[in-house]
C-alpha cells in the first residue's frame, strides 16, 4: 500500500469528529437553551432534533471507535488522562439520552423534572467536551493557569454549542419561537467570539509548539487567512440574523469548520502534545487496511441515508410531529 | 489502595457498565423482529388494530433503543479508560471488529429508527416497512459484530505474531468465526427473543389487568406466550450445543460451572453445593451419582477434567457454579411457564387473573437468566481477557483509586435514576393502554 495510513486515518477521526461536533453540537446547544423557552417552545425545540439526536451521537462513538482502532497507544494515553472528564460527559449523555426519551411520556412535575434533566445533562456534556479539548490543546499538563485554560476553552465550546442550537432553531422553526432563537445567536455569536478570540490569544501562551507553529515568518501571513475568514464569517452571520433562515446555521458551521482547522494545524502531527505523533500511535498496517476497506465501502451509504434522512425530515418543526 | 484494590474497581465498574447496557439489547434485537412482524401484518390486512399495536409497541422500543444507546457510548470509552492494556494488546483484532460495528450498524439503526419512529407519514409504506427490517438487521447485525469480538476473547482463533512480536490477525474469517461465535451468537440472540417475548406477554398481561375489554393486549399476550413458547426449549437445547462446545474448548470454565475440583471418571452432577475453594470441595453437596459423566460425555464412566489440571488458572468457582444454575434455573421456569399459558389461551380463550399477573411478574425474566449467563461466561474466563494470551490484571490502566471511586459513584447513581425510570414509564405506558400520549 503506497500511501500513508496513519495519516489517512487521523484524517478519517478528523471528519468524524467534526461532523460529531457540529452534528451533535447543534442538539446539545438546543438542550442548553431549553430553560429560555416556554412549555410549548420547548416541546417544538424537542421536537426540531427528535429524528436525528441518536445519529448525531453515533458520530462520537465512530470518533472514539477510530481513535481506539487507528491508535490504541494514544487511545490509553488520551482517554486516562481525560478520565473524569470523559465519565461526566458519559453521565450528561446518557441524562439527556434517557431524557429525550422519558420527557415524551411523562406529565406534570415529572416531565419538569425529565427537562431539567435534559438541560443539565446537555450542559454537562458540552462542559466536559470542552474541558476535554483544553486539556489536549495543552498536552495534559498540571497546574493552575492550565486548569484555567480548560475551563475558558469549556466556556467557549458551550456558547459555540448554544450559537449553533440558536441557529438550527431559526433554519427549523417559525413565528414568535424564531424571533427568540435569533436573540439567543445574537448572545451566543458575541459569546463565542469572545471565546475564540480568548482561546486564539491564550493557545500560544499555554504551548510553545503552538506559537512557534503560528507565528514564523512569513508563513504567519498565509496562516492569517484562518483567523480573516473566521471574521468575515461572523459578520455575514450577524448581518444575516433576521433576514435569512439557512445562512446563520451555515454561517455557524463555517465557523467550526475553520476554528476546527486551526486546531488541526496547531495540534499536528501530535496526537498526544509534544509526545506522541500519529505515527507513532499507529495501529499495524494489517489491521488499518482491513478497516479501511469497510470504512471506503460503507461511509458512502453512510452519507447517502443520512442525507435521505435529513430530507425526509426536512422543513419547520410543528407541535406533535415528532412525539411517537 | 493497592494495585489489586484498582483492579477490582475497574473490574467493579466495568462489569456495572456491561451489566446495565445488555439489558436493553437483550429487548431490542428480538423486540425489532417483534415490530417488524407487527408492521407486516398491518401492511397486509390494514387493520388499524395491527397499527394501533405497532405504534405501541414502537414506544417501548424507542425507550428501550435510547437506553442501550447510551450506556453503549459509556462501553466505547471504558474500553480505553479502564482497560488499555486491552487495546495495547489485541488493538490490532479487537479495534476493526469494533469498528466495523459502528460503520454497518450503529449509523444504520440510528437513522432509520428516525424514520421508523417519525416518518410514518412523510415516506411511502415501503419505504417505512423497509426502515422497519434495517433497524432490526442493525440491531442483529450489532449483536454479530460485539459477540465476534467476545467469542474471540474466549476462544482466540486466526492470529498471528509480527516480527517485531506483535499480534495481529492472521486470517480474519478464522478470527470472526471462531469456535466459540457460532453457539454463542445463536444462544444470545434467542435470548433476546425470549426476553423481548416475555416483555411483550408480561406488559400486555399488565394492560389486561387493569383493562379486560383490551382486545389488542389479549393479543400481545398471546404473541408473546407463543413465541417464548417456541424459543424456550430450542433455547435449551442449543445452550447444551453450548456447553459442549465450551466443554471442548475452555474445559476450565466448564469445571468451575460444574464445580469438578478433582478430575477423574463417572464423574457427578452437583444439583446444589457450596463450593470451597479452601478445601477444593464442595459443602452441602446433593448431587447425582456419575450425572455430569452422563450429560458432558454421554456415558456414565466418561472422563472429564477437574479444576486441579489447571493449576492457578482458574476462576472464581461459586460465582461462575451459582450464576449457572440461575441461569438454568429461570430458563426452564420460563420454558413451564411460557407451555403453560400458551396450553391455557388455546383457540382464544381468556387467560385467568393469577395467570395475568404471573406474567406481569414475569416481565423482566429474560433479565436474569441473560445477566446470569453473561456471569458465567465472563468469570468462567477469569484470569484471562483474552483465553491464554490476555491476563486481565495486565489490561487494567493506571486510573486512580479515587478518580475511579469518584466516577463509579456517579455511574451507580445515573443507573439507579435510569433503571427506576425505565420501569416505572414502560409500566405506566402498558398500564395507560395507549402509549401514554396527551
Amino acid at each position: 500500500m503506497s500511501f500513508d495510513l496513519p495519516l489517512v486515518f487521523t484524517a478519517l477521526m478528523g471528519i468524524a469528529i467534526l461532523a460529531y461536533v457540529v452534528l451533535d453540537g447543534y442538539d446539545l446547544g438546543v438542550g442548553m437553551l431549553l430553560p429560555a423557552a416556554d412549555d410549548q417552545e420547548q416541546a417544538l425545540m424537542v421536537a426540531s432534533i427528535g429524528p436525528f439526536w441518536d445519529a448525531n451521537e453515533t458520530w462520537l462513538v465512530l470518533g472514539i471507535g477510530l481513535l481506539l482502532v487507528a491508535f490504541p497507544l494514544a487511545h490509553g494515553v488520551i482517554l486516562g488522562a481525560l478520565y473524569l472528564p470523559v465519565a461526566a460527559m458519559l453521565v450528561g449523555l446518557m441524562l439527556r439520552g434517557a431524557a429525550f426519551e422519558f420527557r415524551l411520556k411523562a406529565l406534570g412535575w415529572h416531565r419538569e423534572l425529565w427537562n431539567w434533566l435534559f438541560w443539565f445533562g446537555s450542559f454537562l456534556t458540552s462542559l466536559a467536551q470542552g474541558f476535554m479539548l483544553g486539556r489536549t490543546i495543552t498536552g495534559y499538563q498540571s497546574g493552575f493557569a492550565f486548569w484555567l485554560f480548560s475551563l475558558v476553552v469549556a466556556g467557549g465550546l458551550c456558547g459555540g454549542y448554544m450559537l449553533l442550537g440558536a441557529t438550527w432553531l431559526i433554519l427549523r422553526t417559525e413565528g414568535a419561537l424564531q424571533q427568540k432563537a435569533i436573540g439567543w445567536a445574537r448572545w451566543g455569536l458575541a459569546w463565542v467570539a469572545l471565546g475564540v478570540a480568548l482561546v486564539s490569544l491564550a493557545t500560544p501562551l499555554a504551548s510553545e509548539t503552538v506559537r512557534l507553529k503560528w507565528f514564523d515568518f512569513p508563513r504567519t501571513l498565509g496562516l492569517m487567512l484562518l483567523p480573516l475568514a473566521t471574521v468575515a464569517c461572523g459578520v455575514w452571520l450577524w448581518k444575516s440574523l433576521g433576514r435569512s433562515d439557512w445562512k446563520p446555521f451555515a454561517g455557524t458551521v463555517a465557523i467550526f469548520v475553520l476554528a476546527f482547522a486551526g486546531l488541526a494545524y496547531s495540534l499536528f502531527p501530535y496526537l498526544v502534545m509534544d509526545r506522541m505523533t500519529l505515527w507513532q500511535a499507529a495501529a499495524d498496517p494489517s489491521a488499518l487496511r482491513f478497516v479501511l476497506y469497510g470504512a471506503l465501502v460503507v461511509l458512502p451509504f453512510i452519507a447517502a441515508y443520512t442525507v435521505f434522512s435529513y430530507r425526509v425530515f426536512r422543513g419547520k418543526a410543528r407541535a406533535g410531529m415528532y412525539e411517537h | 489502595m493497592d494495585a489489586s484494590d484498582a483492579l477490582q474497581l475497574a473490574r467493579a465498574q466495568f462489569g456495572l457498565n456491561i451489566g446495565f447496557h445488555i439489558l436493553f439489547p437483550s429487548i431490542t434485537i428480538g423486540l425489532a423482529w417483534l415490530l417488524v412482524y407487527f408492521r407486516a401484518r398491518y401492511a397486509r390486512t390494514g387493520d388499524a388494530a395491527w397499527l394501533a399495536t405497532y405504534k405501541r409497541w414502537t414506544k417501548v422500543f424507542a425507550l428501550t433503543f435510547a437506553m442501550g444507546v447510551v450506556t453503549g457510548i459509556v462501553m466505547s470509552f471504558q474500553f480505553g479508560t479502564n482497560w488499555p492494556g486491552f487495546m495495547n494488546n489485541v488493538g490490532n483484532i479487537a479495534g476493526p471488529l469494533l469498528a466495523y460495528e459502528v460503520l454497518t450498524a450503529f449509523f444504520l439503526e440510528a437513522t432509520f429508527l428516525g424514520v421508523m419512529l417519525f416518518g410514518m407519514n412523510r415516506v411511502p409504506g415501503w419505504v417505512h416497512m423497509t426502515s422497519s427490517v434495517l433497524v432490526a438487521f442493525g440491531t442483529t447485525l450489532s449483536a454479530f459484530w460485539i459477540l465476534a469480538l467476545n467469542s474471540w476473547m474466549q476462544t482466540p482463533a486466526g492470529w498471528a505474531w509480527t516480527p517485531e512480536g506483535k499480534l495481529i490477525a492472521g486470517d480474519w474469517l478464522e478470527v470472526i468465526f471462531n469456535p466459540s461465535f457460532p453457539y454463542r451468537f445463536v444462544h444470545m440472540t434467542l435470548a433476546s427473543g425470549l426476553t423481548a417475548a416475555f416483555v411483550v406477554a408480561g406488559l400486555s398481561a399488565w394492560r389486561l389487568l387493569k383493562a379486560p375489554a383490551d382486545a389488542a393486549a389479549a393479543r400481545t399476550l398471546r404473541t408473546g406466550i407463543v413465541i417464548a413458547a417456541l424459543l424456550a426449549p430450542l433455547q435449551i437445547g442449543v445452550g447444551d450445543v453450548h456447553g459442549h462446545n465450551t466443554l471442548e474448548q475452555q474445559p476450565a470454565k466448564l469445571a468451575a460451572i460444574e464445580a469438578i475440583w478433582h478430575g477423574g471418571k463417572g464423574i457427578p452432577l452437583e444439583l446444589f453445593a457450596i463450593p470451597n475453594p479452601a478445601t477444593q470441595h464442595n459443602d452441602w453437596s446433593i448431587s447425582i451419582p456419575k450425572g455430569a459423566s452422563l450429560i458432558l460425555r454421554h456415558d456414565l464412566d466418561g472422563g472429564l477434567e477437574g479444576l486441579d489440571a489447571f493449576g492457578d488458572d482458574i476462576p472464581p468457582v461459586a460465582p461462575v457454579f451459582f450464576a449457572f444454575r440461575i441461569m438454568v434455573g429461570i430458563g426452564v421456569a420460563m420454558l413451564l411457564l411460557a407451555w403453560f399459558g400458551a396450553w391455557t389461551t388455546r383457540r382464544g380463550r381468556a387467560a385467568p387473573r393469577w395467570l395475568l399477573w404471573t406474567f406481569a411478574g414475569a416481565t423482566f425474566a429474560g433479565w436474569g437468566a441473560t445477566l446470569a449467563g453473561w456471569i458465567v461466561t465472563e468469570m468462567g474466563r477469569q484470569p484471562w481477557l483474552v483465553s491464554g494470551l490476555l491476563r486481565t490484571e495486565d489490561a487494567v490502566g493506571a486510573i486512580s483509586g479515587a478518580e475511579l471511586g469518584a466516577s463509579l459513584t456517579g455511574y451507580v447513581i445515573t443507573y439507579a435514576l435510569m433503571l427506576l425510570a425505565y420501569i416505572v414509564v414502560l409500566t405506566h405506558l402498558a398500564g395507560s393502554g395507549d402509549g401514554g400520549e396527551k
